[in-house]
């Protein structure tokens, strides 16, 4: 228990360890630490960032489903105006179409029922005539009394 | 304990005594096989065992250290890694609280200091007498196992701190400056004498109260241990009485090692804030 030369062998060896602690030992320990600091705070910033990203991402996310849906309910609104529209259309074309069909056939008829008129005209003027000659053979010449013929005609 | 029956107090004196190389009265270099012996070797002996356990010491924390520093990387921390991390940030933390300047040396001293002194004396907690009695066995007849209960051990550290705190309040404040703190304070310049009494002793008092607090705390844990050890010791017979005295020393000193747990640290923690705290003071203007 008395101060000797130990005391000078401690005093050594301390300042050799300090020494040797202080090159070796402690600043590969620090620089870890700190670059190990570093990552982790950039870790959290970037999920921070991420954070924040995907909540953009979301509110953009749900404008654009806004935007869509209200896109797609215009073009059913439009899809349905143009659909009464065309209907609307061909019911007209149709009825166009049907008056023409008609007045067509009504014309045809008309023609048709002229036509027949004429034929029987002719056909009753030809038998009057038939008749006449028949009647009026002797006293009547058929080159002489044409016009009164065709006047009959007319009247039928 | 060491072979042959002692008596309490041979058996405290054993354990008390260092290891001493000297010279021994008949001219000759040798150990010293008794207390007296040891003291009449003067200053210029050593004491092996203090030297030899502490430089064991201070050689397996700096190669755990120096291991974990070379294998480190700045990923995931595994195992021994982060333990020595968590040491390292707890010493620069310390640092960092209590010293102002910039000095890349305190840092590591800090914890040179506060590693080499836990583990000096962690030794405590070894039951005490088994590294005494296998050097006995071998044929060595003293050793102290606790470094920091030999006063040389802690007076090394304490004037390693000093010569320090001396060399860095030169660098910071030149020479004059240093000579002028010393002088000229509190009192100025006409109470010079005063000054120079009050400043010397608180500049000495800082070594000697560093080595003797932690020599102090060691020492009396060690005696305390050695006076629990002596109760079983007290062992005869298979009496009610030495049965009791076995018992209660197997409980007291799980007790006190426990408790000693908790003096090994602060004492390691408190040489390393004060250090820190000195040097602190040492770079100041004025303090």
């Amino acid at each position: 228990m008395n101060i000797n030369a130990t005391l000078l062998g401690q005093t050594i060896m301390f300042v050799v360890f300090v020494w040797f602690c202080m090159r070796i030992v402690w600043p590969p320990i620090m620089q870890i630490l700190t670059a190990r600091r570093q990552s982790i705070a950039d870790g959290l910033a970037a999920g921070e960032r991420g954070k924040h990203e995907l909540e953009l991402a979301s509110k953009r996310g749900a404008e654009r489903l806004h935007e869509a849906k209200e896109k797609a309910s215009d073009i059913i609104a439009q899809a349905e105006k143009r659909a009464a529209q065309i209907v609307e259309e061909a019911k007209g074309n149709a009825k166009v179409e049907g008056d023409r069909l008609l007045a067509g056939a009504k014309a045809e008829i008309e023609q048709e029922v002229h036509r027949a008129k004429e034929g029987l005209r002719q056909q009753v003027a030809d038998l009057a005539v038939a008749g006449a000659e028949k009647i009026l053979r002797r006293e009547i010449d058929a080159k002489a009394h044409a016009e009164l013929l065709a006047s009959i005609k007319q009247e039928l | 304990m060491s072979g042959e029956t002692l008596t309490s107090s041979e058996y405290i004196k054993h354990h008390l005594q260092n290891l001493t190389y000297g010279q021994l009265p008949d001219g000759s270099w040798g150990v010293a096989h008794s207390a007296e012996q040891a003291k009449e070797m003067g200053f210029w002996a050593i004491n092996l065992d203090t030297l030899a356990i502490s430089f064991v010491l201070g050689t397996l924390f700096l190669f755990i250290f120096a291991r974990a520093a070379k294998k480190a990387a700045a990923g995931v921390p595994t195992g021994v890694q982060n333990f020595v991390e968590w040491i390292v940030e707890f010493v620069d933390t310390s640092v960092r609280g209590s010293f102002t300047a910039r000095n890349d040396m305190v840092a590591p001293l800090a914890l040179t200091i506060f590693a080499w002194i836990l583990l000096m004396n962690l030794m405590d907690l070894l039951p005490i007498d088994y590294l005494p009695f296998i050097a006995h066995a071998a044929g060595v007849p003293f050793l102290k196992v606790v470094p920091t209960t030999d006063p040389n051990a802690t007076f090394g550290m304490s004037i390693g701190v000093f010569i320090l705190v001396v060399y860095y309040s030169i660098k910071m404040k030149g020479l004059g400056g240093f000579v002028g703190e010393l002088t000229l304070q509190p009192f100025g310049k006409f109470g010079l004498p005063a000054n120079l009494f009050l400043e010397g002793v608180n500049l000495i008092a800082k070594p000697i109260s560093l080595a003797l607090r932690l020599f102090g705390n060691m020492y009396a844990g060690e005696m305390i241990f050695i006076l629990i050890a002596l109760m079983g010791a007290s062992w005869v017979s298979a009496s009610f009485g030495s049965t009791l005295l076995f018992g209660s020393q197997i409980l007291l000193s799980l007790g006190w090692a426990i408790f000693h747990i908790l003096i090994v640290t602060l004492q390691a923690f408190i040489f390393m804030t004060l250090t820190i705290v000195y040097l602190d003071m040492a770079h100041q203007e004025h303090h």
